[in-house]
């Protein structure tokens, strides 16, 4: 029994090790890119939440690049981007787009690919 | 210049507009979309909001000086430039010249996740980006409904396409606002709610598998407009509305005429021919000669110099041409100097509508004098009643507002020498001209006479009529009490006329010598019986004046007789006495 039950944790460790194996075995690092106009309330909230949601997450493996496009608007017109705020993960591949002030933290990781859908 | 729907009073302060440049847009609109205010233009797919979103920018570029942005929710700018580059229009060149900004915004809900609160502002930016970057007057956002297929909270899109119109309006330019037609709602996500300046509805309408697009100017807040259905097409120019109303019975007449081409047949007419800008039917039976009548017009007319625009429904450009050859009626002179066009196509090519639309573009285009079509039945065919009348009316006004000669033809299947009176339509002709065809002694014939026509005494006689290698010509028609001889029956019968005549005419010369004959005689009796007249009268008086002697000298010897007897006078001296009467004053 109680080896049954030990081979359960070992399953389960070596599970979490996989996945976090398997991160680094891609080199996973992201590059992402959050547009924004200027330093609005919303904006502020956005910049913030992903910033706290990255180095929780993907601490010392992410590029943010917070763009403000009343300084850029041809930037958003590049990007497709309709609404904002908008987080754009352009890297790992699938790209993949957040629309928001990323304060639907389930959603983020979600979109970014940190956690499987359920 | 052309004109069709005209405001009632010029002094009226309007809205200010910026004209589409669309064929007959402005006119329903009486000048244009509301300038610096959204237009929302709605229709189902197919309707050709697109392209009418296109051409509002293309001619506010080319001819207005106005630049403008499209922003495409739909297609791709290289599907865009295709696209209409089969209207001649070259979209990458108005590009370079910073005419035009096409910026394709892209929203698709499979790559989008919604993490909380978010606005368009980005939209506004990149809008606000392409109006700036050419100076545009002008935007069409095409479909903007596609956010909603691409954002989830559509209470945030709501209140961010509220302030995107309001943002509009405030930057000043020209919107066009396309929306797919919704089942309960105008378009699918009420945008009506949002834009109500101005609605424009496009229409597409299958009848008897024939299509008809039709525009309506929903509202127009502000301005007055057409508020009828209005056909519209989509050709190789882009697209045209037909601006027509059956409201004007105000075009101004003149007194001028025009040949019919048939010389006895304006002998009929008051020895002038049509009215210019009349409208003239010739009805008839199948084979009356119907075709050689509009093709004598039609020579006529250019031979005057006058600009025809001949549609046909039945036969091409060159079996007319041939045909009327044949009769000894050129036409190829008048198609090489560009007089006469000749423009033939089937009638179920398309609704009634349409053929119609395409009708007064052409007429537009050419600015004719004269416009023949030919058959006007094969049109009918192709409608109801009612919507037969109701666009010839449209079509008649119109043409006789621009003081267009207008020939119809009109094929009739009753042999009855009646007026078409299946045919809604007669009322609104001027002139009907009614060809017969007369089957009498084993032949068949062809006669015509003058049903109406307004404003002119016109003949009243049924008139024989040959088509022959020089045209068309007319004879008499010989009615008698034997009834009404035509074709062979006829020259037989002028034949015999002629032999009355003739026997007549030497009967009275007879006479003639006759009577004279007897004149002298008579004169020479009346000389004798005067002769012997005058021989008595001589005697009588010879006589007379014997005797009157004689009873003097008995008088006298009387009266001496008395002296010597110095008697009274006796009764006999009085008898005597009054018997002399004066001549007794010797006594």
């Amino acid at each position: 029994m109680t080896d049954g039950k030990n081979e359960n944790a070992e399953d389960q460790r070596s599970a979490t090790d996989e996945f976090e194996m398997a991160l680094e075995r891609t080199d996973a690092r992201y590059v992402l890119r959050l547009y924004v106009t200027g330093m609005t309330p919303r904006s502020q909230k956005a910049i913030e939440n992903i910033k706290e949601i990255s180095e929780e997450h993907l601490a010392g493996r992410y590029d943010l690049e917070v763009i403000d496009i009343y300084q850029q608007p041809e930037r958003a017109q590049e990007a497709q981007v309709v609404a904002t705020p908008t987080l754009i993960k352009q890297l790992p591949l699938p790209l993949q787009k957040l629309i928001g002030d990323m304060s639907d933290k389930e959603r983020v990781l979600i979109g970014l690919g940190i956690q499987e859908k359920e | 210049m052309y004109h069709t729907e005209q405001p009632r009073r010029s002094t009226r302060i309007e809205l200010p507009k910026s004209p589409t440049g669309i064929q007959g847009l402005d006119e329903v609109t009486l000048g244009g979309l509301p300038r610096g205010r959204p237009t929302l233009v709605v229709g189902r797919a197919g309707s050709g909001k697109t392209l009418l979103g296109m051409e509002f920018l293309v001619h506010g570029a080319l001819e207005f000086g106005e630049p403008g942005v499209f922003v495409s929710f739909e297609e791709t700018p290289g599907d865009l430039v295709q696209n209409v580059a089969s209207l001649g229009y070259d979209l990458n060149d108005l590009r370079e010249r910073n005419l035009l900004s096409i910026d394709h915004v892209e929203v698709s809900r499979s790559d989008v996740i919604e993490t909380g609160e978010f606005d368009l502002e980005a939209l506004f930016i990149r809008l606000g980006y392409a109006i700036d970057s050419i100076g545009a007057k002008r935007i069409v956002l095409d479909t903007i409904e596609s956010l909603f297929s691409g954002l989830m909270n559509t209470g945030i899109l709501r209140a961010e396409l509220r302030r995107l119109f309001f943002w509009l309006k405030d930057k000043g330019v020209t919107a066009v606002v396309t929306g797919e037609s919704g089942e309960v709602t105008m378009t699918r996500h009420g945008l009506e709610e949002y834009i109500s300046d101005c609605v424009i509805l496009l229409d597409h309408r299958v009848d008897d598998q024939i299509s008809t697009r039709r525009l309506r100017v929903v509202k127009y807040r502000g301005s007055v407009h057409g508020t009828n259905e209005y056909p519209f097409l989509i050709d190789e120019t882009g697209i045209s509305v037909l601006p027509v109303t059956s409201t004007g019975l105000t075009h101004t007449v003149t007194s001028e005429r025009v040949s019919s081409g048939v010389e006895r047949l304006d002998a009929m007419l008051e020895g002038g021919g049509f009215y210019r800008g009349s409208t003239i039917m010739i009805a008839g039976t199948p084979g009356t000669g119907k075709s050689s009548f509009s093709a004598s017009f039609v020579d006529a007319a250019c031979l005057r110099g006058e600009k025809c625009l001949y549609f046909s429904f039945e036969e091409s450009p060159d079996q007319i041409v041939r045909n009327m050859q044949s009769i000894g009626i050129d036409l190829t002179p008048h198609i090489e100097s560009g007089l006469l066009e000749i423009n033939s196509s089937r009638p179920t090519m398309f609704g009634l509508e349409m053929h119609l639309v395409m009708l007064l573009k052409e007429v537009r285009k050419t600015q004719p004098r004269v416009v023949v079509i030919d058959p006007l039945s094969d049109l009918i065919a192709i409608g109801t009643t009612r919507d037969v009348k109701v666009m010839l009316t449209r079509l008649i006004d119109y043409l006789k507002m621009n003081g267009i000669t207008t020939l119809f033809t009109h094929l009739i299947h009753t042999r009855e020498a009646v007026a078409p009176a299946d045919l809604a339509v007669s009322s609104l002709i001027d002139t009907l001209i009614q060809l017969l065809d007369i089957e009498s002694a084993g032949e068949r014939n062809r006669g015509l006479y003058v049903l109406k026509s307004r404003g002119m005494g016109h003949s009243n006689q049924i008139r024989e009529y040959l088509i022959t290698g020089d045209g068309i010509e007319l004879a008499d028609v010989y009615v008698g009490p034997a009834g009404m001889f035509m074709g062979t029956a006829r020259l037989v019968q002028e034949a015999r006329e002629r032999a009355g005549a003739e026997a007549r005419r030497e009967e009275i010369a007879f006479r003639q010598r006759e009577l004279e004959r007897e004149r002298i005689a008579v004169e020479a009796r009346i000389a004798a019986l005067q002769a012997e007249f005058a021989s008595q009268e001589e005697d009588v008086r010879r006589m007379i004046s014997a005797e009157s002697r004689q009873q003097d000298i008995i008088d006298a010897d009387t009266r001496a007789i008395g002296k010597l007897r110095r008697a009274d006078a006796s009764d006999d001296d009085k008898k005597v006495q009054a018997t002399r009467g004066e001549t007794g004053e010797e006594q």
